[in-house]
This record gives structure tokens, C-alpha cells and sequence, in this order.
């Protein structure tokens, strides 16, 4: 297994089904320990490549490279370097959690002297010691979520694959789930999908977003939000005389600085005013600065942060408007 | 093959889980134990020609209708409709290997049941005190036909469960594909309209195929490698196509 290439390589991957396209022609990389979320809407294509990664599904063309080892080719070393967690994380219902953990590390090679050890780890890790013993099909959505997390990282695989690991959870146990895949950093590649944009934006290094089959951005969300918004938005409550004291001020503190939006002034005469600029770095102190040496009277000055929510609703509509365009 | 015998021992442990195994086993020994207390009964009244043994095998079609698709039928038709075939096959282990576990999982508990039957011929033995009651020739040949057989049909019991996503659709259509291998190679067999000299190759075909007479054969001690080249064939045949099925669910899904 090659050291030196990316734990997944995904080069113009398209699958077909029926004649419906489900992934047309993606590629990304993804490097050793990072966490990469795969967004999309329902249908996007998502479950299809990640199956398609793990060696479950043949792709119709492409290539896929998990950790230097091609998928097509030795679907059976690929096996070995994954851990996957399926969309509703389907388990046996009658067996007890201890049973199937064991169960799923023999099938997952790990020699039986470390098993016992291991397996006791990630009770541990994924807080399942005290129903270790309990039938599977007895368990609470988010206990059984959580066999499916500790199953996927029983082996200690490079890759991980979790489709929709978050899902059902309470917001503790969304947090502990977090910060599960966040220990995992560094050591293991991790690939999540999921529906809960701020869980993505925190635990994820690098977002891929895919919709139609097709990724429509990737980056870091800083860097999405750049691509997608490309400018900083401030949102100023003020008053005084705005008409006269707002072109200069915003004009000396940055030439690209201007008005969006402007509402009308409250029974105290405090107008809510949009600004927008291409820079990136922070202008709140010298613009408020600036605006006070003008009389003007200010009750708030805010930057507003697009969310991951923004870029995703964003990027999934550039993308309708590019198909739909050449239809018009 | 490396995690055969890991999965095999698994589907073992499930299989002593279920409650359709436990309904199979109690309707199977059950309805055995009906027969062979009718048997005693007739055996007993009057002088019969034949060895109770021969007569015991003679309804063997009844619970192998019944019992392999209650034993069979949730074995990968289950596995899909959970989606566990996912999480399996995303592990290093191969179809085949499934497939064959689950195969060797029913086929020792088919295999089983049946031996737990030899106990009413112990018994009987034992009781009356008479080593005539245990006729050895056609109790070894009927058990070695049940064994033979028993890979056939429970080869064909996995196949139905392969094709769906359906326990009952897979135990219907086990059961009916069990019942046209038997009953109607029977009727076929039995028929005069294939002594016509056009058909006489498909009435060898038939022939050749007549569960029936095969089992006749067995406890009468004739053992033909014909008959144990068709069941051996027949189950090679099965499980091919339920690997085949289950791969091709796989390329379709």
C-alpha cells in the first residue's frame, strides 16, 4: 500500500443505473487524516459513491483509489482498509452488542488476543459499555447508531465511512459523537455525510458538496463561503445623518465598502443598514471609528457569517440554474 | 474461503436463535413421530412385508417441503431486506463464502433433525428387545438419501431466499420449487403419455430425475452414483445461482 498517495482518489467517476445517472463524472482527493464532509441533498448522489468507495457497488467508469490500492481491481485490500457505516445503519436485530462487535472483528481479521482488548476500547469510546449485553434489537436509535460508529472504527482502518452517522441522535449524544470523529484526526481518514450543516462545519476540514451527481463546490467552508458569497456583509444600526456621513466613511475606510440594503429609521430614528465589501480581513474597529468622528450614532455594529446552510442552499441552486439554463 | 467457518459458526448461533427453527423442529419431529407411531400401529396389527424403516422414508417429501423453506427462507432474503448484506460485504469476505455458510448452516440443522429421528428406531429397539425392528440396510440407505437429497433441497431453499427480499415470497417459492421437483417428477414420472417415442428423451430426463425412485432405490441398499452425481450437480447448480442472484442484486442495486 503506497505511503505517500491520498487516503481516497475519485477520478471521473460516473454510475448508471437503469439508464438514470446517478453519479456523472466526480473527482476529488482526499488526504491522509483528514475529515472531509460529503453534502448533497436526498438523491444527490451521496450513498451511491460512497457505496462505490468501499468496493460494495461497481462504477460504471472512473477510477477510485483507496490509499494508492484501486478499488475496481482489489476490491478485497480495499475492504481491509475501510471502515463503513451504512446509510440507517442496518444490524442484526438478534444479537447482543458484545456478540457482533466480536463477530464483525473476526470477520475484520483482527487477531483474537487484541480483539477482546479492542473491543473493550470502543465500548469505551463510544460510551456502550453498560449495554454491551443487551440485544441489539432492544437498543435506542442512539445506541444503535453508536454500534454502527464503533464498528466502523473496531479495525482501526486508515479510511472511515460513515453515511449519515449523526442521525437520530440527541444533542448529546451528537456531541460525543463529534467529538469521537474529531479524536480521529490525524489518524484516520474520515469521510461523513450528513444533513446537520453546523456539525459538518465543526468537525470537518474540507466540505464536498454534490448534487445532480456532480460536486458542485469544495473547499473549506471559509473558502466556499468566499467562492459562493465572494464578500464580507456588516450589518450597522445607527443614527444620525446617515445620507451625508455614511458614503465618506465607508469610502475611507475601504473603496469596495458599500450599501446593499437600508431600512427605515425606528421611532428612536436608528436605520438598520447592509454593507458589503470584497475584503476579507476585519474593518468593524475602523469603520466604527470612522462613523463616530462623524457624529453619527451608532447602537450596533455586526459582520454577519454566511452558514455552511447558506453555502450549501447556494451552491445546490448554481447548480439547478446550470442545468436548467441550457434547457431555456 | 478464510472466514467460512467464522461466518458458518455464525449463522449456526442464529439459526439457534430464531423461533422458525424451533417451529420447524417441533412440526418436524412432531409429524415424524406421528408417522412412526402409525407405522408401529399398523406393524403391530398385522405381519408386513416390507421393513418399517422403507415405509418410515416412504413420506420424507411432507417435511422437506415444509421444513427447508422454514429453515431457509430468511437466510439472505433477511440479510437484504435489513441491509446487513451491505455491512457484510463491505468486509473482507466474499459471496461465495456467504452463500456457503448459510448453505452449511441449514443443511446441519436439516441433517440434524432428521438424525434426531434415528432415536425412535433406538427406541423401539431398545423397548421391544428385538434387533429385527432395527433393520439396519434400509435405515442406513434411508438416512444416507435424506443426507444426499437434503443438499439438494436446501441448496434450492437458498436460491429462493437469494432472489428476493421477501422471507415469504423465498419460502413460496422454495416451497413450490421443492414441490415441482418432487411431486411432479413424481406425476410426470408415472404418466403414460411420455412413452410415446418422440418423448422417450425427456422420460429419460424425468426418470433420471424421480426423487422418488431414488429414495426406493437407497433403502432397498442400491446406491447409484447416478443418483448421487444428480443431487451433487443439482446442489453445485443452486448455489452457483444464488451466488449469481446475489452479485447480480449487487450490480442493480
Amino acid at each position: 500500500m503506497p505511503e505517500a498517495a491520498p487516503a481516497i482518489e475519485v477520478t471521473r467517476l460516473v454510475k448508471t443505473y437503469g439508464g438514470v445517472t446517478a453519479v456523472s463524472d466526480i473527482s476529488f482527493h482526499v488526504a491522509r487524516g483528514e475529515i472531509i464532509g460529503f453534502l448533497g441533498p436526498n438523491g444527490a448522489g451521496k450513498s451511491t459513491t460512497m457505496r462505490i468507495l468501499t468496493g460494495y457497488l461497481p462504477a460504471t467508469s472512473g477510477s477510485v483509489r483507496i490509499c494508492g490500492v484501486p478499488v475496481a481491481t482489489q476490491p478485497d485490500e480495499i475492504k481491509r482498509c475501510i471502515g463503513y457505516m451504512p446509510e440507517n445503519n442496518p444490524l442484526p436485530e438478534e444479537m447482543r452488542v458484545s456478540e457482533y462487535m466480536y463477530f464483525r472483528g473476526r470477520l475484520k481479521e483482527i487477531p483474537r488476543r487484541k480483539l477482546g482488548p479492542r473491543i473493550d476500547e470502543v465500548l469505551e469510546i463510544c460510551d456502550l459499555k453498560r449495554v454491551r449485553h443487551k440485544i441489539i434489537g432492544q437498543l435506542s436509535k442512539g445506541y444503535r447508531q453508536r454500534v454502527g460508529i464503533a464498528e466502523a472504527i473496531l479495525a482501526e482502518p486508515p479510511v472511515i465511512i460513515m453515511d449519515e452517522p449523526t442521525i437520530g441522535l440527541d444533542p448529546h449524544q451528537i456531541l460525543i459523537v463529534r467529538d469521537l470523529i474529531a479524536s480521529l484526526r490525524g489518524r484516520m481518514t474520515v469521510i461523513i455525510s450528513s444533513h446537520i450543516l453546523p456539525e459538518i462545519e465543526m468537525t470537518c476540514d474540507r466540505v464536498l458538496i454534490i448534487n445532480q451527481g456532480r460536486v458542485v463546490a469544495q473547499g473549506t467552508p471559509a473558502a466556499l463561503r468566499r467562492e459562493i458569497f465572494g464578500h464580507s456583509t456588516y450589518v450597522l444600526e445607527a443614527a444620525g445623518d446617515l445620507t451625508a456621513a455614511l458614503a465618506p466613511a465607508l469610502a475611507e475606510v475601504d473603496p469596495t465598502l458599500q450599501v446593499t440594503a437600508e431600512g427605515e429609521p425606528d421611532a428612536g430614528g436608528v436605520r438598520r443598514v447592509t454593507l458589503t465589501t470584497n475584503r476579507e480581513d476585519e474593518l468593524g474597529e475602523a469603520l466604527l471609528r470612522s462613523l463616530v468622528r462623524r457624529e453619527v450614532r451608532v447602537r450596533s455594529l455586526s459582520r454577519t457569517h454566511p452558514t455552511l446552510e447558506d453555502v450549501f442552499l447556494a451552491a445546490t441552486k448554481r447548480s439547478w440554474d446550470a442545468v436548467q439554463k441550457p434547457a431555456r | 474461503m478464510k472466514h467460512f467457518f467464522t461466518l458458518l459458526s455464525h449463522e449456526i448461533r442464529m439459526l439457534l436463535v430464531t423461533p422458525a427453527t424451533y417451529v420447524a423442529a417441533t412440526l418436524f419431529l412432531g409429524f415424524m413421530g406421528l408417522i412412526f407411531s402409525q407405522i408401529l400401529e399398523e406393524y403391530s396389527a398385522r405381519a408386513q412385508e416390507i421393513s418399517p424403516a422403507i415405509v418410515y422414508f416412504q413420506l420424507f417429501w411432507l417435511p422437506a417441503c415444509v421444513m427447508v423453506p422454514l429453515l431457509t427462507m430468511k437466510c439472505l432474503a433477511e440479510e437484504r431486506r435489513l441491509g446487513t448484506i451491505e455491512t457484510l460485504l463491505t468486509t473482507p469476505v466474499t459471496t461465495t463464502e456467504v452463500v456457503l455458510s448459510k448453505f452449511g448452516a441449514a443443511y446441519l440443522l436439516y441433517v440434524s433433525l432428521w438424525g434426531s429421528t434415528y432415536g425412535f428406531f433406538y427406541l423401539l429397539r431398545r423397548f421391544s428387545g428385538d434387533a429385527r425392528y432395527l433393520d439396519s440396510g434400509p435405515l442406513v440407505g434411508g438416512f444416507l438419501f435424506i443426507a444426499l437429497s437434503g443438499l439438494f433441497f436446501v441448496a434450492i431453499g437458498v436460491f429462493a431466499s437469494s432472489v428476493t427480499s421477501s422471507q415469504s415470497v423465498a419460502g413460496i417459492l422454495s416451497c413450490v420449487m421443492l414441490a415441482v421437483l418432487l411431486i411432479g417428477g413424481n406425476a410426470v414420472a408415472g404418466s403414460n403419455w411420455l412413452d410415446q417415442g418422440i418423448l422417450q428423451s425427456v422420460k429419460s430426463a424425468v426418470d433420471y430425475s424421480h426423487v422418488f425412485g431414488h429414495r426406493d432405490d437407497f433403502t432397498r441398499g442400491v446406491i447409484d452414483i447416478r443418483h448421487v452425481l444428480f443431487y451433487l450437480t443439482g446442489t453445485i447448480l443452486a448455489l452457483i445461482f444464488s451466488i449469481l442472484s446475489v452479485e447480480a442484486k449487487l450490480l442493480h442495486s
